[in-house]
């Protein structure tokens, strides 16, 4: 034990207060690394990086690989592999493109803007995500083919049948409404933000009391109040200074212009405007949340990690292991949509190339994050955290004007020595996988 | 046998499973009443455990039936064996290391509350159990991977006992442990005995069987040598018929 103490550079004292604080050490030593990437950046950037503009610009960019992260997590938990999520990217954003640009207004004569255009093209797209994730999860369920060759046929081909959807043309696209997913065009602004963030506070407070109401009714030993007082400072403190900092981005002048312009008015004198909360972190954020219930309080999510550990036994426990696969692909496959429709409306238009190479930054978050390779163990938060700290990574090398080549080759290193620093630790802790 | 005439608790009558044109079991029939232990003997690949699964429901038998208390029944997977109460201890134990005593003991049969699993409530009644079974058993937040041989193999038996099985199937429990779990094994069976479960229980030890066991069938290349009540028999009457498959003269009527 001491010996692990002085590796760690971590006093005995610190340990037993973050095991009263019941802290995952995992998701500690990613916070740190975090914050030390934030840091570096920030100092080497007299303060650039930090600024609310720079932290807007890093969360956007982060949603669509964070968002099918989760899904990867699942995936891999379950002991599969899902190579084709770029493609699947690719193939839902290319339907949905095609669906708001074309389809719906010369089939139906929909106008840009249109409540129709809005919901048929993200129901459609979803449908397809499910679609075809469904499909990848029956071959892998129930003919046993291994998810790795399936996956990756999938990358090949939905990365072609994208390509002949469009006539391998970008497509730009116009539909404000649908527009508003992908970030600086849908924003929340502060007020609506502030207010989210404090109903997010409260929710969080609270499903903290009622879990430990819940635990002291079965009689368990709870932690001590001013443990759980600590956590939830920490939780709320974190929300909203995210918030607030969201919130103190303003909105440029000539857009604020351009946006009252379109309402028929002037910009009153004086007139200013923060950006708050994107839409698409938003969505990213009640995606983390749902899934981490599935994972952890649902039975789906408890024989994801059944089956992951031991398929055999979940399939003796009476689980259909294959339809669980199949539920699991189609999972995938719907983020896979749903960051499609956040990715194009980002870049404001479907390009052939949307999302590639985007599995292998998928898997790599999920990997930084905790998710282990073999089954059986991985976090959904620790996967957004992960992808989070590729995207700083990347963006702050950037900022401060590392070449391209040495951006991706760092990123690879750090995936590397991120999963060697856990196999080191899990050794010196004694656990086995 | 006093439970001669009687309605047996679980009845397999001419169980026949191949796999790729070698029969691993051959019409072999058994039965077992309530309150009793029956052994299943042979050597490794006789059959034993391939006969077992086709009740547990983790095979499906090619030709045969299986009766439960009188009543035809279809098992056709795991559910199907655990809605008749039959519960099986496997020999690999089945459990998934990476979860806790909790969530393996309740796999695939979660508590729920409001939609969600209740993962505290769960807990508390896996220390009930726990109490009762092994009162020695005191880690129910780490995954059971981190559990010694005996530990895990209480959370395997606490999940068959927890859900009033009225048929228990025993896959060689004693196999991975050491003499006194093996003991406390045996004081579970005469316990489960007196609640009025049947128990198949395969087991290899000769010895174990005439301590445990009220009969005893032996099976042989898949076919069924013959059952026989323990009190009338010699360990070497059991082993005869393991080794050479064929009854002890003396009850070969």
């Amino acid at each position: 034990m001491s010996d692990i103490a002085e590796a760690t550079g971590t006093s005995a004292s610190k340990r037993s207060i973050f095991e009263t604080l019941e802290i995952d050490v995992r998701l500690l030593g990613m916070l740190v690394a975090f914050f030390a990437i934030a840091l570096i950046f920030t100092v080497w950037t007299g303060g650039v990086f930090i600024r609310p503009r720079n932290v807007f610009n890093i969360t956007v960019q982060t949603v669509p690989v964070a968002i099918m992260a989760c899904g990867m997590v699942f995936v891999i938990v379950s002991r599969h592999i899902d190579l084709s999520v770029g493609s699947l990217l690719a193939m839902c954003s290319a339907v949905m493109a095609m669906m708001q640009a074309y389809w719906l207004p010369s089939l139906f004569g929909l106008e840009y803007g249109s409540p129709f255009i809005l919901v048929l093209t993200i129901l459609i797209g979803f449908v397809v995500g499910t679609a075809m994730g469904a499909a990848t999860g029956w071959l892998v369920g129930y003919q046993g083919i291994p998810s790795f060759i399936v996956t990756l046929g999938g990358l090949f081909i939905w990365r072609n049948v994208n390509w002949f959807t469009t006539n391998g043309q970008s497509v730009s696209l116009r539909d404000p409404n649908l527009l508003m997913f992908g970030g600086t065009e849908g924003v929340l602004g502060a007020p609506l933000s502030y207010t989210i963030g404090i109903a997010a506070s409260i929710a969080a407070v609270a499903a903290m009391f009622l879990a430990r109401r819940n635990k002291i009714n079965h009689g368990f030993i709870v932690k001590p109040m001013w443990a759980e007082g600590v956590m939830m400072a920490i939780i709320v403190g974190t929300i909203m200074l995210f918030v607030g900092w969201l919130s103190r981005y303003p909105i440029p002048a000539g857009k604020l212009r351009r946006m009252f312009e379109a309402r028929g008015q002037e910009v009153p004198e004086g007139y200013s405007a923060m950006h708050g909360l994107p839409i698409s972190v938003l969505i990213l954020i009640l995606v983390a949340v749902i899934m981490t219930v599935i994972a952890r309080k649902s039975r789906f999510g408890r024989y994801i990690f059944a089956t992951g550990g031991n398929p055999d036994a979940a399939e003796l426990s009476g689980i259909n292991t294959k339809f669980l696969t199949v539920k699991v692909f189609a999972l995938m496959g719907f983020l896979c949509a749903l960051a499609a429709l956040i990715a194009q409306a980002r870049l404001q238009s479907h390009g052939n190339d949307i999302g590639m190479l985007e599995e292998l930054r998928v898997i790599a978050a999920a990997v930084i994050g905790g998710t282990a390779l073999a089954g059986g163990v991985g976090t959904i938060y620790g996967a957004v955290l992960g992808a989070l700290i590729m995207q700083s990574l990347q963006s702050g090398m950037a900022m401060v004007g590392v070449d391209t080549p040495f951006q991706n080759i760092i990123v690879g290193l750090v995936l590397i020595i991120a999963v060697w620093v856990d196999i080191v630790y899990r050794k010196r802790m004694g656990i086995a996988k | 046998m006093t439970n001669e005439g009687k309605t047996p608790l679980v009845e397999l009558r001419d169980i026949s499973i191949a796999f790729g044109g070698i029969k691993a079991v051959d019409h072999v029939s058994i039965d077992l009443h309530p309150g009793e232990v029956v052994g299943l003997l042979g050597h490794n690949g006789a059959g034993k455990s391939t006969l077992i699964k086709c009740l547990s429901g983790a095979y499906h038998m090619d030709a045969g039936e299986i009766f439960v208390e009188g009543k035809k029944v279809q098992i056709d997977n795991p559910r199907d064996a655990r809605a008749h109460n039959i519960e099986t201890i496997y020999q690999t134990l089945a459990l998934a290391d990476n979860l806790d005593a909790a969530s393996n003991l309740f796999l695939g049969r979660e508590l729920m509350r409001n939609g969600l699993v209740d993962d505290a409530k769960m807990e508390a009644e896996t220390r009930k159990i726990m109490g009762r079974l092994n009162p020695n058993f005191k880690k129910f937040n780490v995954p059971v991977s981190a559990l010694s041989g005996g530990q895990r193999q209480s959370v395997a038996i606490a999940r068959a006992v927890y859900f009033n099985a009225k048929i228990l199937i025993m896959d060689e429990p004693t196999a991975a442990l050491g003499p006194h779990e093996t003991q406390m094994v045996a004081e579970l069976i005469e316990e489960l005995k007196a609640q009025g479960i049947g128990i198949f229980l395969i087991e290899h030890d000769v010895h174990n069987v005439m301590k445990l066991c009220d009969r005893a069938s032996v099976m042989k290349n898949g076919e069924l040598v013959g059952t026989v009540n323990v009190a009338e028999v010699t360990d070497d009457d059991i082993l005869g018929m393991i080794i050479l498959g064929k009854k002890p003269a003396h009850l070969a009527a």
